[in-house]
């Protein structure tokens, strides 16, 4: 592999990572505030995808439908933590991961019956389509690296966010005591809304990201969804910094692994042997990896508790 | 003079700056009755737990019938004869008070991968929980579920749990907490018989039953053993008059 | 003689109503019933397994799938092989392919078996939310192994061309395959039934309600749901190689999340821990199918919204409505 295309696949993986990332700080959020497992992550996820892609197509601006994909959202998070997920909170992770479950099958046979099973397509806006030729004369899509920027700047407004507001301060107190900050004349419940609603909103946006540089499929959420949960497992659960570091790390090694396995087997195989083989264990790669961190540190890369 | 039977030296553990415990060393010999008191936070919880295996130490070590304990964990220690009982019951809250004691019985039998015969008919089991049942005088209270115990009741089912495990030493935490005044006294007596089966290492607050029944006792305040001695030498030290029995006098 | 709960009766029609169900559909000319029962006999089996794991030992997998579809592609793989006459391996010593069922259910079960201890292995290291998250994602890695493995047809999936055979019983004859489905079903619920009665299912429940008091006693909690966890991904297992045999075809899907969601779904409407749960559970969800999914493509819209409804309103499921709170002893 050339240095130029290492560094390409480098960047590949820090634009996996940083959409990775933006899905699990809201799961990791909504899991270190409220103490909620939440599988319908992956439906909001794909509700920005449909709302971005409804929205460009209506009106021709991709911009207005990334606005959309987080409104749209942001909206659908606060409405089902509002009706559902509020009730859930005090009852144990089985019945959480059901109703969670109930409404993935909600979502996404709503979102069939709306926009039928074929999959949308999201272009590019003109001003990001092409690439970009960076220092050292390597070409490289201007979306992606809009991605990695975007994505880097949420990160860094998530952590002004919680280590400098007064809503920050509020997460973090209820994150330590929920008891405490109700006594304190905290409103919990708009509280609870709003962190679930913030992190809605981050999954619809990554959806939307990813939706222009995929497809927008019923069924899009939940593979990004298990992949968050391996972020969150090895970056320890609660922890945005696990979550931020995780992301990055699972982003690099699958991009990584699935580039440079074959030719790697290639190296003591047949091509077409070692092409599959290849391709095979490198899917397997970032589940491997979360074996290892399990090994080492059941708690994950980043501790809540120490 | 024959060697102890669990014999705990220098121990120590930190949670950050905070010395939980701090340099202990106790020794309970067979046949003895030995009192480890202290006010509240002196690091009694912390020091069982690094007995049972609950809580590793930084460093020290517990030496169980010429066995260093180190690496084993809290079902390995409760195997070779550690019986606990817990400050606040632990017990299995579905589970009738018969059950939790057959439990403790096929526990200590080793025969808990049995797959096939179902304990309710299983008449070796049940007479063998039965018989401690009775001996906690819980005997008619045998089909009740935990849940459903009185608090006192289920101090003496935690009793009874011990003693399913034929323990070559008992750590019991405050098995009088919240008994009553009949329920202590005869717990009293009943301990107090327990000790020629094997010695007790009892952590307790209630100074009654702790002068009536300790051959030596221990004092701890802030994670060191201030003082240890025989009753009357606690009971006229100073040091311990101050820092401890002054506190609630 | 202390008189039958409601629970027990309620056991007792469902059997004697799955055992009348083929002679039923026969009379009324309805040969596709006895397809349904036969799947509802399955996936029964496949929930009994994680009821095991589920309801007894309090483990939250949601990555049941993976044992489900190891046990597919274990029939799957031997049948593809016995039907080439080509050997699965030759060196260091020879496996042949076999379309004899009683083979394959042994290979499914060892094959589930050694996937449950690995993924238990790692996964029990952690509970609550890990454990949930960690066997989700494990299941899902098996999955994307399954999918991107050419050898066995990838994500096409592998046909089974002739169902396998079992001695003395045409296994072609819908009848014929559905008793013996049936009869792993009984077979599965009188183990687990049997398990939970045992000295074992004595320390697995301790190992749900209070693993510090399990320790205390001298057993260890991890052991004994990793046992628990090995048995009920062997019985899922089974459940696995008799799907690919019904449908004669195994995919990847059969590994999905979604499937692993769906053997966690039957499981709690037919009510969690609970001997015929998965049963009822099974029937529910095949007739809930078959009727919805006759009228819209859309049904599992109105499933979620049934799902919702149970978890949020009617926990203890159905058999919960039915026979009331659960007694414990």
């Amino acid at each position: 592999m050339t240095a130029a295309l290492f560094f390409e696949q480098l960047l590949n993986g820090l634009q996996f990572g940083v959409t990775l990332f933006l899905m699990a700080a809201g799961l990791t959020l909504v899991f270190g505030v409220m103490g909620l497992i939440n599988l319908a992550h992956g439906s909001l996820y794909m509700v920005g995808a449909f709302a971005c892609a409804a929205v460009a197509a209506a009106t021709g601006s991709f911009w207005l439908g990334l606005v959309a994909s987080i409104v749209a959202a942001a909206f659908a998070g606060a409405l089902i933590e509002m009706t559902v997920i509020r009730r859930l909170y005090n009852r144990d992770h089985l019945d959480q991961v059901l109703a969670t479950f109930a409404l993935i099958l909600i979502f996404s046979e709503g979102c069939r019956f709306i926009f039928g099973s074929f999959p949308l397509f999201l272009d590019v806006p003109a001003i990001l389509a092409g690439p970009i030729t960076l220092p050292g004369g390597l070409p490289y899509p201007i979306y992606r690296l809009s991605i990695i920027v975007v994505g880097g700047l949420v990160a860094l407004g998530l952590y002004l966010l919680i280590a400098k507001t007064r809503l920050g301060i509020r997460i973090r107190a209820g994150e330590a005591d929920r008891e405490m900050i109700a006594a304190l004349g905290v409103d919990i419940r708009t509280l609870y809304t709003i962190v679930f609603a913030l992190g809605a909103g981050l999954a619809g946006f990554a959806g939307a990201l990813v939706g222009a540089l995929q497809s927008v499929q019923v069924g899009m959420g939940e593979p990004v969804l298990i992949l968050a949960f391996v972020v969150i497992v090895i970056g320890g659960i609660g922890s945005i910094k696990g979550a931020l570091i995780a992301s990055i790390l699972v982003g690099i090694v699958d991009t990584l692994g699935r580039v440079s396995l074959p030719s790697l087997f290639g190296l003591f195989m047949d091509p077409s042997a070692a092409n599959s083989i290849g391709s095979s264990l490198s899917s397997m790669l970032i589940y491997v990896l979360m074996a290892v961190v399990l090994i080492f540190k059941p708690e994950g890369l980043v501790s809540q508790n120490g | 003079m024959t060697n102890p039977i669990l014999e705990i030296k220098n121990l120590n553990k930190s949670f950050g700056a905070l010395k939980a415990t701090d340099d202990v060393s106790i020794t309970l010999n067979a046949g003895e009755i030995h009192a480890l008191i202290g006010p509240n936070g002196a690091g009694k919880s912390t020091l069982i737990k690094q007995i049972c295996g609950g809580l590793s130490s930084d460093s020290g070590s517990v030496i169980f019938n010429g066995q260093d304990l180190a690496g084993l964990d809290v079902a390995e220690r409760a195997q070779l004869g550690l019986g606990r009982t817990f400050q606040i019951s632990s017990v299995i809250m579905e589970f009738s008070a018969l059950r939790n004691v057959m439990l403790a019985v096929q526990a200590n039998a080793g025969t808990s991968y049995r797959f096939f015969k179902n304990v309710r008919t299983d008449k070796k089991l049940v007479d063998r929980a039965m018989a401690i049942l009775a001996r906690v005088e819980l005997e008619g209270r045998a089909d009740v579920s935990a849940a459903e115990l009185s608090h006192g009741e289920r101090r003496q089912l935690e009793i009874a749990l011990a003693l399913a495990l034929e323990p070559k030493a008992f750590l019991l935490d405050e098995p009088m907490a919240g008994m009553g005044p009949e329920g202590s006294k005869r717990l009293i007596s009943f301990l107090d018989g327990l000790r020629k089966e094997a010695p007790i290492l009892l952590i307790e607050h209630d100074m009654d039953a702790v002068f009536s029944l300790a051959d030596r006792i221990s004092v701890l305040v802030y994670g060191r053993v201030v003082a240890s001695g025989t009753v009357d030498e606690i009971r006229n030290n100073p040091a311990v008059r101050e820092a401890y029995l002054g506190e609630t006098a | 003689m202390a008189s039958l709960s409601r629970e027990t009766l309620l056991n007792i029609f469902l059997t004697i109503g799955m055992l009348a169900l083929p002679f039923v559909a026969t009379a009324i000319d309805e040969p596709f019933y006895i397809t349904l029962a036969t799947r509802v006999a399955i996936l029964g089996l496949a929930g009994v397994g994680l009821n095991l794991a589920l309801g007894t030992g309090g483990l939250v997998s949601f990555g049941h799938a993976a044992f489900f579809g190891l046990g597919g592609y274990a029939a799957g793989i031997l049948a593809s092989h016995a039907l080439n006459y080509t050997p699965i391996m030759e060196s260091p010593f020879l496996i042949e392919g076999t379309n004899q069922m009683l083979i394959i259910w042994l290979v499914a079960i060892i094959v589930s078996g050694i996937g449950a201890y690995l993924i238990g292995l790692l996964s029990l290291r952690t509970s609550g939310v890990y454990f949930i998250m960690i066997t989700l994602a494990f299941a899902q890695m098996i999955y994307y192994f399954a999918i991107s493995w050419p050898a066995y047809g990838g994500e096409d999936g592998l046909s089974i061309y002739v169902r396998n055979a079992f001695p003395g019983v045409n296994t072609l004859d819908p009848q014929g395959f559905y008793f013996i489905c049936f009869a792993l079903l009984m077979a599965g619920i009188w183990l687990s039934a049997t398990l939970k009665n045992s000295r074992f299912g004595a320390a697995l429940q301790s190992a749900r309600q209070n693993e510090e008091r399990l320790s205390a006693v001298g057993v260890k909690p991890f052991n004994i749901k990793l046992t628990a966890f090995v048995i009920s991904g062997m019985m899922t297992g089974l459940a696995g190689a008799l799907f690919a045999d019904l449908n004669r075809f195994v995919s990847p899907s059969m590994l999905s999340w979604h499937m692993s969601g769906e053997i966690m779904i039957l499981v709690i409407l037919g009510g969690v821990g609970r001997l015929y749960g998965p049963l009822a559970g099974a029937i529910i969800y095949i007739i809930f199918e078959f009727i919805f999914g006759g009228m819209t493509e859309h049904w599992q819209f109105f499933l979620g919204l049934v799902l919702l409804g149970v978890v949020l309103f009617a926990r203890g499921g159905v058999i919960g409505l039915i026979a009331g709170r659960a007694r414990h002893d």
